[in-house]
């Protein structure tokens, strides 16, 4: 057997989770029944239809999780859209780990964390929060503020308002884009709820959401006093091969794929403006 | 050093082919490029370049990665390299009369492909050769190899060779090399020394006194990322590019690929192939694009190989000066112009 990354293991889908209207998440494992690979959060796997094509998905399931790997998907492309019809018991193929993780030991040891992420972006957040939760005694206090389009929208919900919600020394704030009814929670975009919440700035923060939602949330994060080289945030570039050689998702001298996904904020501000 | 009349490179050929495989210039439908060598071939070792780089013989244009069967809801994936593997050892090949630039060029390449985690694929075909160059003694005016520290009087190389009018001339300067004169040492006797010297410092002159000779690239550092890539004069420079992909097809260094899966009656094939950064669905993802404009491509492109590439290899650059795509862009575009326009003071 010559050892190589770009050939996938078989993966068999165990369970099927119909998150949102377009979200749902898979749950996989091995055709030996036990996990496919070890992680850390923040990592990301290549999973693949045959015959369909092969795309990056971050690893939403703590590394803490022995049994499976969790893949929370978006249905907004073609493999996507095949991805979403496929059931229980389809194999699948995965490969990975890839990426740099979430430095959960360097970085966030110790600290107040604040986790900030918007729609579909709670998929590797979700990794490192239940990471973050297995050894909670690790971390200080921790606070997510999460905000999506509708209540509908909301990824995993029963998990944060049933775990997340009742865990010690940790603040869930939810928020959704417009009024709806059934909702009594707070309405609003996620930059600007972020700073009313009067949070402290002495925090290390993870940002995870579109494009847009993470430019503004960063800028009243500096507002309010946050320190920018304590906030992270993942990247997200087309890619093929996963590890730094296909070419896609270089920007500036990085590779999204291998220094990346997770970035430093002072980190992103070296690098050209093309991501 | 060792020395060969020109007449009888057919014998030297042969011998060699008699247990390896033989990659040679040779000229097919009016064109040069690598090809396998046999009885009658046409070889023309003196063309320059190649039109296709020889990057081909590790990174072939498409190749297929594995096969997928798949019954129901299982799936088998058949690993082709095993097979690749076993053909690989079975024969390897010799590379024949590679330029100093296209061999500088697969250093480059190695320095991607062979990185950990490497990349079996190319790894495999790398092991298997051994490439013989074949030092420049007519250099062309769209040649500027030079201005990248490369030596065409002299390439590196496993083994290197210069032709002229009556010999070829051979030295060995690896293992493989070595292993390679032994095989084929019979046909050869002693001597040489005075004519390569005689050749290179001629080459040398006509060298110097080349167009491009004396590009200036003092700008291009890892320090320069941002103020380059903000600079101003990229819509100029780009304004002509069709995104046709030409120059990244012909280009020794061009490493970017796509993998993609085709149905067969005998299952899924996933199979790579080479791709372009010139190309609008380059990067094109369901939910946007990072390169929308032509002009964003084409900076990717030089920037890649002036500016990111040598940032993450020691200050290599991934250009090699073969001039490749100065003969073949259908607008004239090329790196010369972009170094240039901003490559340092000195090319005013």
């Amino acid at each position: 057997m010559i050892e190589e990354n770009l050939i996938p293991k078989i993966g068999v889908i165990t369970d099927v989770r119909r998150d949102t209207p377009d979200v749902k998440t898979f749950r996989v494992v091995g055709t030996d029944g036990k996990k496919l690979f070890k992680h850390m959060p923040g990592q990301c796997a290549m999973v693949s239809v045959p015959g369909v094509g092969e795309c990056m998905f971050s690893i939403t399931s703590s590394p803490t999780n022995e049994e499976y790997m969790e893949f929370s998907i978006k249905k907004c492309g073609c493999v996507t859209e095949v991805i979403h019809s496929l059931e229980v018991g389809q194999q699948i193929t995965v490969r990975g780990p890839y990426g740099k993780n979430f430095r959960v030991e360097e970085d966030f040891k110790g600290q107040d964390l604040l986790f900030i992420a918007g729609g579909i972006g709670l998929a590797p957040l979700r990794s490192v929060i239940n990471y973050v939760r297995h050894y909670r005694s690790n971390y200080g206090k921790v606070v997510i503020v999460y905000g999506a389009r509708s209540k509908d929208d909301l990824v995993d919900i029963e998990e944060i308002q049933n775990e997340w919600m009742n865990e010690p020394n940790t603040e869930v704030y939810l928020t959704i884009d417009r009024p709806q009814e059934g909702w009594d929670g707070h309405v609003g975009f996620v930059p600007a709820y972020v700073k009313e919440l009067g949070l402290n700035p002495n925090m290390t923060a993870v940002l995870c959401g579109p494009p847009i939602m993470i430019k503004f949330t960063l800028a009243g994060l500096l507002e309010i006093g946050f320190d920018k080289s304590r906030v992270f945030t993942t990247l997200e570039l087309r890619m093929k091969c996963g590890i730094g050689k296909c070419g896609r998702c270089n920007v500036g001298d990085k590779f999204v794929c291998k220094d990346g996904p997770v970035f430093r904020m002072t980190e992103l501000d070296e690098l050209p403006d093309e991501y | 050093m060792l020395k060969i009349a020109k007449e009888r490179l057919n014998e030297l050929y042969a011998k060699i082919n008699e247990t390896m495989g033989l990659f040679m210039p040779i000229k097919k439908a009016g064109e040069v490029n690598y090809h396998v060598w046999g009885e009658g071939k046409e070889v023309s070792l003196e063309t320059l370049k190649t039109v296709k780089s020889p990057k081909n013989m590790f990174f072939p244009q498409t190749e297929n990665m594995m096969k997928f069967k798949t019954e129901g809801k299982n799936i088998e994936i058949v690993d082709v390299r095993e097979k690749l593997a076993a053909a690989a050892e079975d024969k390897p090949f010799v590379m024949f009369g590679v330029k100093a630039c296209d061999y500088k060029a697969i250093e480059v390449l190695d320095k991607v492909f062979l990185a950990e985690p490497v990349d079996t694929y190319y790894q495999i075909r790398r092991n298997a050769a051994t490439i013989v160059t074949l030092a420049c003694s007519k250099p062309e005016e769209s040649c500027f190899c030079s201005v990248f520290g490369i030596d065409a009087t002299a390439p590196q190389g496993d083994v290197t060779t210069w032709l002229d009018e009556n010999y070829l001339y051979w030295q060995a300067n690896t293992e493989k090399g070595e292993n390679l004169t032994k095989l084929v040492e019979t046909l050869f006797e002693k001597g040489g020394e005075a004519e390569v010297e005689t050749q290179k410092a001629n080459t040398q002159a006509i060298l110097e006194k080349l167009p491009f000779a004396n590009l200036d690239l003092s700008r291009f550092k890892p320090e320069n990322l941002n103020e380059l890539f903000d600079d101003t004069r990229w819509e100029e420079m780009s304004e002509a590019c069709l995104g046709c992909g030409t120059c990244t097809f012909v280009c020794p260094t061009c490493q970017c690929f796509d993998i993609r899966d085709f149905k067969t009656n005998e299952g899924v094939i996933r199979y790579r192939c080479w791709d372009s950064c010139m190309y609008s669905d380059f990067t094109l993802m369901a939910h946007g694009n990072s390169h929308t404009t032509q002009m964003q491509r084409f900076r990717q492109r030089f920037m890649h190989k002036l500016v990111y590439y040598p940032s993450q290899n020691d200050g290599l650059y991934s250009c090699v000066g073969c001039g490749r795509c100065v003969n073949k862009c259908p607008q004239r575009l090329n790196i010369v112009k972009v170094i240039k326009t901003l490559g340092g003071n000195k090319n005013d």
